[in-house]
């Protein structure tokens, strides 16, 4: 099912003592998400990604805006009538009921014209199950499984009623390392086999940048940009958006564009056909490439093997930070380096206006 | 089609109704609560001759009186019930205390032989109801001599197996590691029970100390056996000596303004503490 | 470190545990003791022999076949109606926000009255007298029903103000205990089940009740203990004399053959004692075997 998000806004009132300002937890949010698609709400904690949620899911109601399922406005109906699908961060389990009677609950809720009879309920908890590979676990209660079955479980509960829209509150945060790599195909596996529209909501962006079909990335209430996830990657918005995705974390500095070319310090990077100006500058670690003739000289305070690749750490007069980072080949610096030149790659390079934040192209 | 317009609707009256019938219903059960304390006070300040002349109940007083007051302290010894009380109350709750404290300490920190038997012991002693001791502590008491003393009255209450109890699971919560970081500064066992464990717990302490309060203040049984002397009466005693012997047994107004004497202290105390006390409750199961 | 001394732990229990022995352990032998002394006389201190005369006493003893029905009716109706109320009241609590605390405030104040002063103005309320119906029957005439004496009247008539004062008093402590065993449930649980279109009822038959029934069995056992040890209120109710009233309960049983002017029987009073323990223990034991089953504890 299409879903429509039209200027949706969420403020909570401040609390007379302790809070005493409003919260704008979700700002005039627009958003059109396509049958079938796999969209993931990123941004860091307190962003407003889990209330937008909510909204969609009808949990919280909007200050303002409207939410479309397909034609329908549903933005004043309650959770229960809109038929969507919830994993919970926690998975919200049942702990008294067996797997099975967690997975059939939602199917016993149907009523009139929706009513299942016992044959269609079993047969519907059975494929859930099918689908998320726990059949064999249908008689265990919700503590004595893994996080991992726990998740499946939550997933199979939320398909089972087969719903207008998929969402998931950050269905992977309480899973360890390994788990969690295994666990985000196996979603996107799902996702793909039921070709239910679905959205879900984390703050790890390689997670939501691994499975989406589109990310959406919120700050402080407010959508910062919604595209495919390497669109997003190569051409970010602003520089929240470019220090949000990457690992590790892009490389800032305070540049200056002058004769069409961009400085960062004495250095002269490349030509480029932005106004002239003081700009800040984002360069992917990825994007500088050793070069002892190279025309950007920094001063290296570690190199970090870490097998396939070698990761720099080097400190340049253009920029505040400590911690900046080269990713390069294994091999490529010695490790008692003090001083290494780059060259860099131009599509790894962004600049960003200094007021706004926005992305100005280079050329 | 659904047509979702109107499921908004009927959701949204149905929820109103909801909340409506909810508020009623709490209303009405606070008014059961509340009216026998209305109709005590309303009773206590209306005057004998108009209380009796009310065939039909009325619900104010026309002209409030506090003669009743005057004659709950006069015509029978209340002040003295209210004396007694006090005294049985502080003395028995402050052994009390001192006996559970050192008790709860033993089993929480120290080591000694027996102690874990001595321990299941207490546990199963928890289970055995005070009527089946009452019986022999009766005579017990009797045989002592100590009919229609303090100390009969106060003697059997002095322990509360329970609240050893949970006292000991309460100081078992302070880290290990505290204790011996007073043993290697040479911190006494005593000291350290009074200036680290006692202040920790204060919260425990405030609801045992509390509930031990509200039990003495109402203890009705044990004091009816072993005094038959007026002048020892606790309050309940008291009340019920009233009741049936006071004031000629058709001075309502005056019964009225003694049991709200006798009530106010322990409705004050519990404003006071109100939060500290329902959170103690509620947190350790205590029925009281 | 210097050792401790192994008798120090001692030190600090000896306290407790010389009452304990002098007021808890010894009693508890000696009830059982005098349970099997027959004829025994408190003057005296001397009895006949040993037997199971005075359980046989006690049973045949038409007095506390009475107090053992009004007992067993008082705690068959005020256990089951007063959890059932107080989940009701904890229900719409923990749904509002508005003046809740006020209300809990008032709930709770039965809790710390004197059961006895207040069972007064129980009395009082419901009371006839040759001057006036009393307040209860007043109501009774608006709903155009005619007025009954609720002390000295109809044995119905009592029970049912004895049992209505019972469930007043032990309400709060419900109450609070279930409010907080709800307060407990986490808000996921609720959200998850609206999320799947639960309705209200079945969202508490299928997921509240199940998730605090481990509070709701407490309540029911140490309500049956509690209802089963009734007599204060009855006290207060009633008078001293039970009874002459009808309304004798068990543990009143017990302590008129221990004292007042029924009294001096010691033997009886700790046969009926034992005999009480019993019954306790046998409904607690019921009880503790059915949630056993039923609960499950996570």
């Amino acid at each position: 099912m299409k879903l429509v998000l039209e200027q949706l806004t969420k403020i909570f009132p401040g609390r007379e003592k302790k809070n005493p300002k409003d919260v704008r937890a979700v700002s005039e949010m627009s958003l059109t998400i396509e049958d079938g698609e796999l969209v993931g709400l990123l941004g860091p904690s307190g962003c407003g990604k889990s209330t937008a949620l909510n909204l969609i899911c009808g949990l919280e109601a909007p200050t303002s805006g409207r939410v479309y399922f397909g034609e329908e406005d549903v933005t004043d109906l309650g959770p229960e009538h809109r038929g969507v699908g919830l994993v919970f961060q926690n998975y919200a389990l049942y702990p008294h009921m067996t797997v099975r009677q967690n997975i059939r609950f939602p199917l016993e809720n149907l009523k009139g014209a929706q009513k299942l009879t016992k044959e269609e309920v079993e047969e519907r908890v059975q494929e859930a199950a099918r689908i998320v590979q726990i059949e064999e676990l249908l008689e265990r209660k919700p503590a004595e499984m893994s996080g991992g079955q726990q998740q499946r479980v939550a997933i199979a509960r939320a398909l089972v009623k087969k719903p207008n829209v998929l969402l998931l509150d950050e269905p992977l945060s309480n899973l360890d390392a390994r788990l969690r790599l295994q666990t985000r195909e196996e979603i996107k596996r799902i996702q793909r086999k039921t070709g239910v529209t679905s959205i879900f909501v984390t703050h790890d962006q390689e997670e939501a940048m691994s499975i989406s079909d589109r990310i959406v990335v919120m700050k402080a209430g407010v959508v910062q940009q919604c595209g495919r996830p390497q669109e997003v990657y190569d051409r970010p918005a602003n520089l929240f958006v470019a220090q949000f995705l990457g690992t590790p974390r892009i490389n800032t500095f305070e540049g200056r564009v002058k004769g069409g070319k961009l400085f960062i310090g004495e250095d002269e990077l490349l030509k480029t056909s932005a106004p002239d100006g003081e700009y800040s500058v984002g360069i992917r670690p990825e994007g500088l490439l050793v070069d002892d003739a190279g025309s950007f000289h920094c001063g290296v305070t570690a190199v970090e093997v870490m097998g396939r690749d070698t990761s720099v750490v080097f400190t340049h007069a253009g920029s505040g930070e400590e911690q900046l980072r080269a990713i390069v080949p294994g091999g490529s610096v010695a490790s008692d380096k003090k001083e290494q030149a780059f060259s860099v790659k131009p599509d790894k390079i962004f600049l960003f206006d200094k007021e706004s934040g926005e992305r100005v192209e280079l050329s | 089609m659904k047509d979702y317009g109107s499921i908004v609707k009927q959701d949204k009256a149905e929820r109103r109704v909801s909340t409506v019938l909810r508020y009623l219903g709490l209303t009405f059960w606070g008014l059961l609560v509340l009216f026998p304390f209305y109709w005590m006070v309303l009773t206590s300040i209306k005057s004998y001759s108009s209380y009796n002349s009310e065939v039909v109940p009325s619900f104010i007083a026309k002209d409030p009186t506090l003669q009743n007051y005057a004659d709950a302290f006069t015509a029978v010894p209340l002040a003295g019930y209210f004396v007694n009380t006090l005294i049985f109350t502080l003395i028995t709750t402050a052994l009390m205390l001192v006996v559970i404290v050192l008790a709860a300490f033993a089993f929480a920190r120290l080591d000694f032989p027996g102690r874990g038997p001595v321990f299941a012991l207490l546990l199963a002693l928890m289970m055995i109801p005070n009527e089946l001791v009452v019986i022999t502590n009766y005579v017990t008491i009797t045989d002592l001599d100590l009919r229609n003393t303090f100390a009969g009255l106060i003697l059997p209450s002095v322990t509360s197996v329970f609240y050893i109890y949970l006292l000991k699971e309460n100081f078992e919560q302070i880290p290990e590691e505290l204790y011996k970081a007073a043993k290697v500064d040479g911190t006494s066992d005593l000291r350290y029970l009074w200036k680290v464990m006692l202040p920790m717990c204060r919260p425990t302490l405030v609801t045992i100390i509390i509930l031990k309060v509200i039990e003495c203040w109402n203890s009705y049984v044990w004091p009816r056996l072993v005094t038959d002397d007026p002048s020892r009466f606790l309050v309940s005693n008291g009340i019920q000596e009233i009741r049936e012997n006071g004031f000629g047994r058709e001075n309502i107004p005056a019964m009225m303004a003694a049991v709200v004497v006798i009530s106010v202290p322990l409705v004050v105390l519990f404003l006071i503490f109100r939060k500290k006390l329902m959170q103690g409750i509620s947190r350790s199961g205590i029925k009281g | 470190m210097k050792k401790k001394h192994p008798l120090l732990g001692w030190l600090y229990l000896l306290p407790a545990l010389l009452f304990l022995a002098v007021f808890l352990l010894y009693p508890l032998i000696d009830v059982l003791v005098y349970s099997f002394e027959e004829g025994y006389n408190f003057a005296s201190q001397s009895y006949r022999g040993t037997g199971l005369y005075n359980y046989a006493y006690v049973l045949r003893d038409p007095y506390f076949i009475r107090a053992l029905k009004n007992t067993f009716i008082i705690v068959i109706i005020t256990v089951p109606l007063s959890t059932g109320l107080a989940l009701l009241i904890s229900l719409g609590l923990s749904k509002i926000k508005f003046l809740r605390e006020l209300y809990q405030t008032v709930f709770f104040l039965p809790y710390v009255t004197n059961t006895l002063a207040v069972g007064l103005v129980f009395m009082i309320l419901f009371k006839k007298t040759e001057y006036t119906d009393g307040m209860v029957n007043l109501l009774i005439h608006a709903f155009g029903g005619s007025s009954v004496d609720f002390i000295d009247g109809p044995y119905w008539a009592k029970m049912f103000v004895m049992c209505f004062y019972t469930v007043w008093v032990v309400m709060p402590f419900k109450i609070l205990i279930l409010t907080s065993a709800l307060a407990g449930v986490p808000e996921v649980y609720y959200k998850a089940a609206r999320v799947d279109g639960t309705g209200s009822f079945r969202i508490f038959t299928r997921i509240t009740l199940p998730l605090i029934s481990p509070m709701i069995f407490y309540l029911v056992i140490t309500g049956f203990i509690g209802a089963f040890k009734a007599y204060s209120d009855e006290v207060a109710l009633f008078g001293t004399d039970l009874n002459a009233a009808g309304m004798n309960t068990i543990v009143g049983y017990v302590y008129d053959m221990l004292y007042g002017d029924s009294g001096g029987y010691p033997s009886y009073a700790s046969a009926a004692a034992l005999l009480l323990f019993a019954i306790v223990f046998t409904i607690t034991m019921i009880n503790l075997m059915v949630s056993k089953n039923k609960v499950s504890l996570h």
